[in-house]
């Protein structure tokens, strides 16, 4: 278990946090909180449900303030107090509850915030440029000028998704991007993160999904209850090792399920 | 798809190549599409064209002067100065707000343009520039009382219509009642200033001509993109609807007094907003901002500013109306800005299918609005019936646009429209 050694020797880290603290009213989200990522890194964040993930999220996307600690963004002392700021700084965020307008196309969504000639808006080149970046994604969307409202969830998915691309960002957010998605979108995103990791890009993913983490991730870092609980390098850890961080102890429910069935197994076959 | 044969998919343009489209192009894809829209609740201006259409067959059979020339142009001049407020209220529902106190804050600013024109001897051109000023220095007040303290706008509002309604009785003093001079500019425009009848039918051309060239310049442009585009036939047709409407109704306005430059201030002010709400990012992030205030914050949109900008907008427009308002009656008093200006302002928002619920609406629901209250109204006056009348029925209708609105809200929802 390590922190800032961890990364790939040679490459420049791009974002840390030190000592995180965020708390909703009685409610602490937050504990101390430590987090890496390097250039072309791609790192996991797990835990359980309310482990304190989005709330990471958000502080990080400017979404909420953090009570204390320090973020440093490219070697540099930052605060990032608004989610135009962290734009600025080049934190894209694709959000859990996706914070699409339902009353907008997809084009508008796509764009909200970086249109295209601002006194005279340039309608066709940023349809063109949607219709792209939504191919890209093999996205399954009919028009890019029907409502967010009327398409389905995995369909706004990938519009969150493709929305967090558009304005070349340093670092990537993923919370639960695969939530929602069929399985040759599921593939594309997880290829998109490949393709994110080789031009430089910082990613940080969340998944309930080990195997999606496993197959794309290069360090998992696990949060329980608010806390830092382990920060492993995929190739060194088993699933088994993950689940037991994520529940907090190695005999939990999810081990005692798979132990009773493969003993099932082992009956069945003899 | 349909059984005709299809070109291969490549040949198709990049926005019309899946394959659950069902084509929308051309004359009759376009009918379909429109109804398509109506079905699912997303009325747009009919129900209010069918309400006008109903309302003069009625006060027409009711009183034959009602549709003649002379009580059209009547009618015109008497929707401007409160359609002019009723833009601002527009812009207000779009961001799911509302303002209460724009005929107070137009009531102030006809005291104002009385006070400074004629008490105080400033010229046309100062007395205009304060009055926005005025309007303006409303709505940003309403904009930081509302961002900084979150108090809801209509509260905020309704202690401006008190306190502004107080502002005007103290401006216009003991007497309370200042005339305008009949030989003030302000007053010339608003009672005898009329489009010569050779510059209304050269401006009805010009507008039409104008929306050809705009249609025509942005099909070309999205057919050099590789996007699907308005056939040239549909765009001529578009423009010479538009045509035949101006013109016919040019026409007809100048078998009266003709097209008052007033009303023609109207219009211009409907098309600069409805250029500001649909082709600028200002207008996209209006829409934003009423349709998820949430999303539109993490998107990096400055949310307050945006609030503050459409209240200012609204007291402005306000203000305006106010400034002609006076005008047109040459004179500001107590009763100015009273009455029924607020409502009717908002009712003609509304019924113009401008939505409560924020984020759906345009500019042009103010003018199709306010015509339908004025003919109310014009109607019920000569049909000799008081305001008693007049204000039972402009609340029944204002009931009705509200109740359509709602019930289309909920179709929307059924078939997955915001
Ligand atoms: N806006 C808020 N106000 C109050 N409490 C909050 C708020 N947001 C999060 N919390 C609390 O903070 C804790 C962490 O929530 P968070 O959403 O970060 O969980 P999570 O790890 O993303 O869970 P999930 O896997 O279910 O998405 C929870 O106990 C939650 O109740
Ligand atoms: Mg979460």
């Amino acid at each position: 278990m390590s922190t800032s050694s961890s990364a790939p020797a040679g490459t420049p880290q791009l974002l840390t946090l030190r000592g995180i603290n965020k708390s909703f009213g009685a409610v602490a989200a937050l504990m101390d909180i430590e987090l890496d990522i390097a250039q072309g890194e791609v790192v996991a964040i797990v835990g359980d449900n309310g482990a304190g993930k989005s709330t990471l999220v958000k502080v990080l996307s400017g979404v909420h303030a953090p009570d204390s600690g320090t973020i440093t963004f490219e070697g540099q002392d930052v605060s990032i107090s608004s989610p135009a700021a962290a734009q600025h700084l080049g934190i894209a965020t694709v959000f859990q509850d996706l914070a699409l307008c339902d009353n907008l196309t997809v084009v508008d969504n796509l764009f909200l915030g970086r249109e295209l000639s601002p006194l005279r808006l340039n309608e066709v080149d940023m349809e063109v440029r949607s219709w792209e970046l939504l191919k890209q994604l093999s996205a399954k969307i009919p028009s890019v000028r029907t409502q967010i409202a009327s398409l389905s969830g995995g369909q706004r998915q990938t519009v969150a998704i493709a929305r967090s691309l558009l304005g070349d960002p340093k670092i990537v957010i993923l919370d639960e991007p695969t939530a929602a998605l069929g399985v040759a979108q599921t593939a594309e995103v997880l290829n998109l993160v490949e393709r994110l990791r080789e031009r430089g890009h910082g990613v940080i993913m969340i998944s309930h999904n080990m195997a999606d983490v496993q197959a794309v991730a290069d360090r998992v870092v696990v949060l329980r209850l608010g806390r830092n609980n382990g920060d492993f390098r995929v190739g060194d850890v088993s699933t088994e090792e993950l689940i037991a961080a994520i529940t907090g102890a190695s005999d939990n429910v999810v081990s005692r399920r798979s132990a009773a069935r493969s003993t099932s197994e082992e009956t069945h076959a003899s | 798809m349909t059984t005709k044969a299809q070109p291969a998919p490549s040949a198709l343009a990049l926005d019309l190549q899946d394959e659950r489209l069902q084509d929308r192009t051309g004359l009759r894809g376009q009918y379909k599409a429109f109804l398509d829209r109506t079905r699912s609740g997303d009325l747009g201006v009919l129900p209010v064209i069918g309400g006008l259409i109903l309302i003069w067959a009625v006060l027409q059979i009711l009183n034959p002067i009602f549709l003649s020339p002379a009580n059209l142009v009547n009618l015109t001049m008497e929707s401007s100065a409160v359609g002019i407020i009723a833009l601002g209220i527009v812009a207000v529902l779009l961001v799911a707000q509302i303002d209460l106190s724009v005929g107070s804050v137009s009531g102030l600013a006809a005291a104002v343009v009385a006070v400074t024109s004629v008490n105080m001897g400033w010229p046309v051109w100062l007395v205009i520039l304060a009055t926005i000023a005025l309007g303006a220095v409303i709505g940003w007040l309403y904009g930081q009382i509302f961002n900084r303290f979150g108090v809801p706008s209509f509260v905020v509002t309704l202690a401006g219509l008190l306190g502004f309604l107080g502002l005007q009785l103290y401006t216009l003093g003991a007497k309370g009642s200042i005339n305008l001079p009949f030989d003030s500019p302000l007053v010339y425009f608003a009672q005898l200033a009329f489009v010569p009848v050779w510059l209304s039918y050269v401006l009805a051309a010009a507008a039409a001509a104008s929306l050809f060239t705009t249609d025509y310049f942005h099909a070309r442009a999205r057919q050099h993109a590789g996007l699907s585009a308005m056939s040239l036939q549909n765009i001529a047709l578009r423009a010479g609807l538009l045509l035949a409407a101006l013109g016919v109704t040019v026409w007809y306005l100048n078998q009266g007094r003709g097209v008052g430059w007033m009303f023609v201030l109207f219009i211009v002010l409907t098309l600069v907003l409805n250029y500001m709400l649909k082709r600028t990012q200002w207008g996209r992030f209006v829409y934003a901002v009423g349709g998820n205030p949430e999303a539109a914050r993490r998107a990096g949109i400055n949310v307050r500013a945006i609030y503050t900008s459409v209240f200012i907008t609204c007291s402005t427009l306000a203000a305006v109306g106010g400034l002609l308002g006076a005008a047109r009656l040459a004179a500001a008093n107590q009763g100015s800005g009273t009455g029924d200006v607020n409502l009717n302002a908002i009712a003609a928002a509304v019924i113009g299918g401008t939505s409560l619920f924020g984020g759906r609406g345009s500019a042009f629901a103010a003018i199709l609005g306010i015509i339908v209250i004025q003919s109310i109204s014009s109607g019920l006056t000569l049909l000799n019936l008081d305001s008693s009348f007049r204000f039972m029925v402009t609340g029944v209708v204002l009931l009705l646009a509200v109740t359509l609105d709602s019930v289309a809200r909920r179709s929307r929802t059924s078939h997955g429209k915001a």
